[in-house]
């Protein structure tokens, strides 16, 4: 167990050679009609390669026209293996991180727990419920919280980041992950996942794209090609009999060509390619998504819901100022937020003792942060923040007792102790409130001592970003436990749209199914246990990797990163995503205008020459006309799997806006492309006498 | 083309639109339950009806119900007017003392008025007593336009209603558009048209000697009231053989002009009425517009077509347009103004020989069927047919805007599309496949009036014409058992089949909880947006059916630049 443990790769190039060469001999193997009946498109189009082919043979013994149906086959099996092609890169770099991932799960031994002794057991017979402990140097076994102790882990196995992550028991940093490497320190871990069903199983099945379902949307979509499919082979079908009438009967293998030309093959083709290239662009930001429909949702998301902490301002506080209440010295009041926040791990607490300690007289000559723990009378019990108190403090072992928090939270315990205290500071508090800060009240069972002021630091361009969000049509609320004031003022600082105050897990629930029942898609990022029920509610919860087991299960994506701000990201390759389906699809539709005009008149120039006036290419001959659509309408799946891969440049603007653009480009566009491309192709075929 | 000749497109459409508000709004009102000024005459009559029936008009109908209601209604519809046609020689009525008419024809009549198609394979003034026409064409008449009108209701309701699994009470629809809307409008423009000196008697058929010494039968009976109702129901099926041609159908410019307002006046009024049960009365301007747009550019190829004439007939020293098979007293802006509005909307009434026209000037008509009968439509079922479009377009616009689709605050999902395509796949089914059949059947080839791509027009714009429910007709071709048996079984789905998709998808809708609009939607108003549905019907309509029409008009028209004609 002493071999390092490898960095998950991140990024590999979307056409590096490996995955090209792996594509290549995928899109042969896919010509299994078994796997390609699933994209009816591409089924009917691998259908005409194979009848054109068959042609061919005849022609062969019967001296037919040998050349050209050869011709129409070899491209029309040029225009599946393309499509496949793409289908095969898009999975490729999925399946080489899935490789990687197989080959962290090592066969790991795991020190099980059982009435208090350890015992050395196979990872794999480690079951739900469970617990097993991990020294430093050791592979954690099984994915579970910490139950015990706090230690250094190196997770850059599964996230690619090398700076290791403290997990610890209790609280929201406790979930750790089968596969990953304790540095320091022991935990005792209980298990909560089978085998088979670990994260990093999921992470697999995810990446390799195995677990690969058509999203929504995709269906849909399908179903409009499908229709379009059959539209166009009754057109085609129906011609047959036509000209007969018409006294110019057609060979099949022209008839395929039309048809293959007209039905939507190019966005048929590339369809699935699409989603899996989208899926993947999520998992190259670190975000696992589990499944399609979330990306998805996420680009229809009207609510974002975003934690104000760690999110719109950098995660610590800083303590600036303490403001005496009438009556109360320098000394008690500053002894007292010392004390109350040595236990306090947080960086808020951190900077209370650091501005509190020097006005303290005690704390003043203590000189290091170990003589400053001493001063906290033994036997005293640190009284934790949690989101419903929304106080810490301690208790101290003569009944004494001191809190800081919330005002109104620090208030109402003092009027439960005293019966009074109602209006003490109450100026300051607002005073501090209003210019963004997070104002704490102290106290103690007599009275309250003091208020104490901790400055917000916001993140910098968070209001280009929820500006770029409104363009969208993204409605932005903070949430944050703070008082209304404050967060008004850091809501107008950063740009947000809106806010949720002094929220709780009920509130913030109340507040998303509110939006919810108002017909809106909304998203949130959640690390606690707290957050699960809401992460579940949220249309797309999104949970930080450092965030708990409970949380990780109710979301629908996982941010290895955890950055809360990775949700916007999200949301933009979710629409990016739709966008690429549906510019490809106006262009597939629209290529077909250009079509007609080399295959019709191509197809009745004898019978009657006069139609020879709608060539408006001027297209050498029939063959050639007919060729060159049928080349053209296979290049351009090549030439568009870049496109389909890395998806259509987006940029937040309206939607007005964006369909604009998108109807020139794509639509427009999509009718004059083929008219350039099937003339060049003409003129190159009649310039080497390839018809 | 002639500043006259524009002035006349521009006048008609100028009284279409002023009527559109009015008439919309007032629509609205009747189909949503509120009084209107016509309520102290008919509501008594309204409750009686209801009485009578047994009818609960507050009772909702899922949309299989209002369905299953329909699809019974037609039915009884459709037997009775077999029988009736079958058995006319016994009833009275019957001045003319004409026979029952054979069973191929006698279906192929049924159907055709049943499904608001109205093609004629036999000539009224020759064939139908006046009882067949009063109480049994002139019946259909209102009810199979009413039914198009009620569906158009009933797919509206899905689109405004959320969270709701009902479309309404086919019957209080039913009874309430034939009480207020086609009634009323139908009395007054019966007296107009008498004014102008259209028929209305029960008199055998009054002989004349003609200047010339011959003899000659002048058509009477209760024409005016039906030809009322022909045209403001699009329904388009004559009393007399030359329709709207003909002078006692169609005396005056005057005449002329008002039957072409009845003909557009509905249709495009449901888009105001649209606008208003969906609270947004941009939504019902911009399929206005867009069906305005389609309008012109079709009005504008064919009677540039027709006003060029036709080449050959240059040659021969005969200079100027086209008038073969025009009226002389309506002229080539008339009747390419009659042609393009009677295929744009499904009535099928004609003023001229769509048959004569030049090889474009064809086209449009039959295109305009090609698409969908959406331009302006059937009453009603254009509003349907072109609100699925709109639907369809919106699928592939929202995804280019990156957001799961959505109209009105529905969202367009699977069901959705499934349903919008399978709606959009009965015309190029029942149009195609048919003639193709005919195309290379000995049946279908034995009574076409020309060979060559005229001949193969006149097929394919016969079951065009079919499945779109317009009835009107490239005269060359000529009734037989195959053509009588064919096209009945295929009006009969143009129409019917695609009720099914229709109401599925309204129900659909119906059941939908809207969501709210953003930033992140497109508007489905804008101009972009109207344009996007414009090329969304024509990439869909030319796409399928270019070929066959290649082989036809198109080719035709190749050919006559080049002199050769069939």
């Amino acid at each position: 167990m002493s071999t390092r443990l490898e960095r998950r790769p991140k990024a590999r190039s979307l056409f590096d050679r490996k995955i090209l060469v792996t594509a290549m001999w995928d899109s042969f193997r896919k010509l299994d009609p078994r796997g390609q009946y699933r994209n009816p498109v591409m089924f009917i189009c691998e259908v005409g390669a194979l009848v054109t082919l068959g042609f061919f043979l005849r022609d062969l013994r019967t001296h037919g026209p040998a050349g050209f149906d050869f011709a129409i086959s070899i491209w029309l099996w040029f225009t599946v293996v393309f499509a496949n092609f793409a289908e095969a890169v898009a999975e490729g770099r999925g399946k080489a991180q899935a490789e990687f991932l197989r080959r962290t799960k090592t066969d790991t031994m795991a020190r099980r727990i059982v009435g208090g002794r350890e015992e050395m057991v196979p990872a794999t017979s480690l079951r739900k419920g469970e617990t097993f402990a991990v020294i430093a140097g050791e592979l954690i076994a099984a994915d579970g919280d910490v139950i015990e102790g706090a230690a250094s882990v190196d997770e850059s196995a599964i996230t690619g980041e090398s700076a290791p992550v403290i997990r610890e028991a209790g609280g929201d940093r406790s979930s750790v992950t089968g596969g990953t490497r304790v540095l320091s320190d022991r935990i005792v871990v209980r298990v909560t996942s089978n085998p088979g069903e670990t994260f990093l199983d999921r992470m697999i099945a995810l990446v390799e794209g195995a677990s690969r379902q058509k999203t929504p949307n995709e269906i849909a979509l399908s179903i409009l090609l499908a229709g379009l499919t059959i539209i166009f082979l009754i057109a085609v079908a129906t011609l047959s009999p036509f000209s007969l009438y018409a006294g110019s009967a057609q060979s099949v293998t022209v008839l395929i060509a039309l048809l293959v030309c007209l039905i939507p093959t190019t966005i048929g083709g590339l369809l699935s390619a699409i989603g899996i290239a989208g899926m993947d662009r999520v998992l190259q930001r670190n975000v696992l998504a589990m499944s399609g429909r979330a990306v998805e949702a996420a680009g229809d998301v009207d609510t974002l819901l975003l934690d104000k902490t760690g999110t719109i301002t950098l995660g610590n506080r800083r303590a600036t100022e303490i403001i005496l209440a009438p009556g109360v010295s320098e000394e008690i009041a500053a002894r007292a937020a010392m004390l109350s926040s040595i236990p306090d791990e947080t960086p808020e607490g951190r900077s209370i003792v650091t501005l509190s300690a020097p006005r303290a007289a005690d704390g003043q000559s203590a000189a290091a942060e170990r003589d400053l723990r001493a001063l906290v009378p033994a036997g005293s019990t640190f009284v934790p923040f949690s989101a419903y108190t929304r106080m810490s403090g301690l208790d101290l072992p003569g009944g004494g007792s001191i809190r800081k928090g919330a005002p109104d939270a620090v208030r109402a315990w003092v009027r439960e102790r005293t019966g009074d205290g109602a209006a003490v500071l109450a100026d300051d508090v607002e005073r501090i409130a209003r210019s963004g800060g997070t104002p704490l009240l102290l106290a103690d069972d007599r009275q309250i001592l003091g208020a104490i002021h901790l400055k917000d630091i916001l993140k910098p361009n968070m209001s280009d970003r929820f500006a770029r969000l409104r363009n969208m049509g993204i409605r932005t609320i903070m949430i944050t436990g703070d008082n209304p004031l404050t967060a008004a003022t850091i809501a107008r600082e950063s740009g947000v749209d809106d806010f949720l105050a002094e929220a709780t897990p009920e509130t913030k629930m109340a507040l998303i199914k509110r939006e919810q029942e108002s017909g809106r898609l909304v998203a949130m990022t959640g690390d606690g246990t707290n957050d699960a029920p809401a992460l579940a509610q949220a249309d797309v919860g999104v949970a930080m990797n450092s965030g708990t087991q409970a949380a990780k299960e109710a979301a629908n994506m996982v941010d290895l990163d955890s950055d809360p701000t990775k949700l916007i990201e999200v949301v933009e390759i979710g629409k990016q995503l739709l966008m690429t389906r549906g510019a490809l699809t106006t262009f597939s539709i629209a290529n077909d205008v250009a079509k007609y005009f080399a295959i019709l008149p191509a197809m009745f120039a004898i019978a009657y020459p006069a139609m020879n006036a709608l060539n408006v290419m001027r297209l050498t001959t029939p063959q050639s006309a007919i060729l060159s659509a049928v080349i053209f309408n296979a290049l351009i799946i090549v030439a568009l799997i870049p496109l389909a891969l890395r998806g259509v440049a987006y940029r937040p603007r309206g939607a007005n806006a964006v369909l604009r653009t998108n109807v020139l480009i794509y639509g427009v566009g999509g009718i004059i492309a083929p008219f350039i491309g099937i003339k060049l192709i003409d003129m190159i075929l009649a310039a080497f006498h390839l018809v | 083309m002639t500043g006259i000749g524009w002035l006349q497109a521009l006048i008609l459409f100028g009284l279409v639109l002023v009527a559109v508000k009015p008439l919309g709004a007032f629509m609205a009102r009747v189909f949503q339950g509120e009084s209107t000024f016509l309520t102290p005459v008919f509501a008594p009559i309204e409750r009686m009806i209801y009485r009578l029936c047994g009818v609960d008009p507050k009772e909702e109908m899922p949309w299989y119900t209002y369905l299953f209601a329909t699809l019974a209604f037609s039915a009884v519809g459709l037997i009775y007017l077999y029988v009736l046609l079958r058995t006319q020689a016994f009833l009275p009525l019957n001045p003319q003392k004409f026979g029952n008419l054979a069973p191929d024809l006698a279906w192929n009549t049924a159907v055709s008025f049943v499904t608001n198609t109205n093609w004629q394979f036999y000539a009224g003034e020759n064939t139908l007593s006046y009882l067949s026409q009063m109480v049994g064409l002139a019946w259909h008449n209102f009810t199979s336009a009413a039914v198009g009108i009620v569906l158009a209701i009933a797919f509206i309701r899905g689109i405004a209603r959320t969270d709701l699994r009902t479309l309404g009470n086919f019957w209080a629809d039913m009874t309430r558009c034939c009480l207020y809307v086609l009634l009323p409008i139908s009395i007054v423009g019966t007296l107009l048209l008498v004014w102008t000196g259209v028929p209305q008697n029960f008199h055998a058929y009054e002989t004349v000697t003609s200047i010339d010494g011959f003899h000659q039968a002048i058509t009477g009976g209760p024409m005016a009231s039906q030809e009322v109702i022909k045209e403001l129901g699009t329904n388009g099926g004559g009393f007399i053989g030359q329709n709207s041609a003909a002078p006692n159908e169609n005396p005056t410019p005057l005449s002329d002009l008002f039957e072409l307002w009845l003909l557009l006046v509905i249709a495009a009024a449901l888009t105001y009425t649209f606008g208003r049960m969906v609270k947004d009365q941009r939504q019902g301007w911009a399929l206005f517009i867009a069906m305005s747009i389609l309008f012109f550019v079709g009005l504008v190829v064919a009677y540039a077509s027709e006003a060029a004439g036709n080449p050959i007939v240059h040659q021969l020293g005969v200079l100027g347009g086209n008038m073969e098979g025009k009226e002389a007293r309506f002229g080539i802006a008339a009747s390419s103004l009659w042609a393009v509005a009677t295929t744009a909307t499904s009535c099928g009434a004609v003023n001229a020989m769509h048959d004569s026209f030049t090889a474009l000037g064809g086209l449009i008509p039959m295109l305009n069927i090609q698409l969908g009968e959406i331009i302006f439509g059937g009453v009603g079922s254009g509003l349907y047919g072109k609100l699925i479009f709109v639907i369809l377009t919106v699928f592939i616009a929202g995804l280019m805007v990156g957001r799961t689709p959505e109209y009105l605050g529905k969202k367009i999902e699977r069901r959705e599309v499934q349903l919008a395509i399978l709606f959009i796949l009965i015309t190029p089914l029942f149009t195609l496949v048919p003639t193709a059949i005919a195309a290379i059947n000995p049946a279908g080839l034995a009574t076409l009036g020309n060979s060559g791509p005229h001949g193969f027009s006149e097929i394919l714009y016969a079951y065009t014409s079919a499945t779109g429910n317009n009835g009107s007709a490239f005269a060359g071709l000529g009734p037989n058992l195959f053509y009588n048996v064919s096209m009945g079984i295929v009006m009969f789905f143009g129409r019917f089949a695609e009720f099914v998709p229709m109401l599925a998808l309204a129900g659909a809708l119906a059941g939908k909880r809207a969501v709210a609009a953003s930033a992140g939607t497109f508007t489905t108003h804008s101009p972009i947006f109207v344009g996007l549905l414009i090329g969304t019907i024509l990439i869909v309509g030319a796409l399928t059916f270019l070929p066959a029409d290649a082989l036809g008009p198109i080719v035709e028209h190749l050919l006559m630049i080049q002199g050769k004609t069939f």
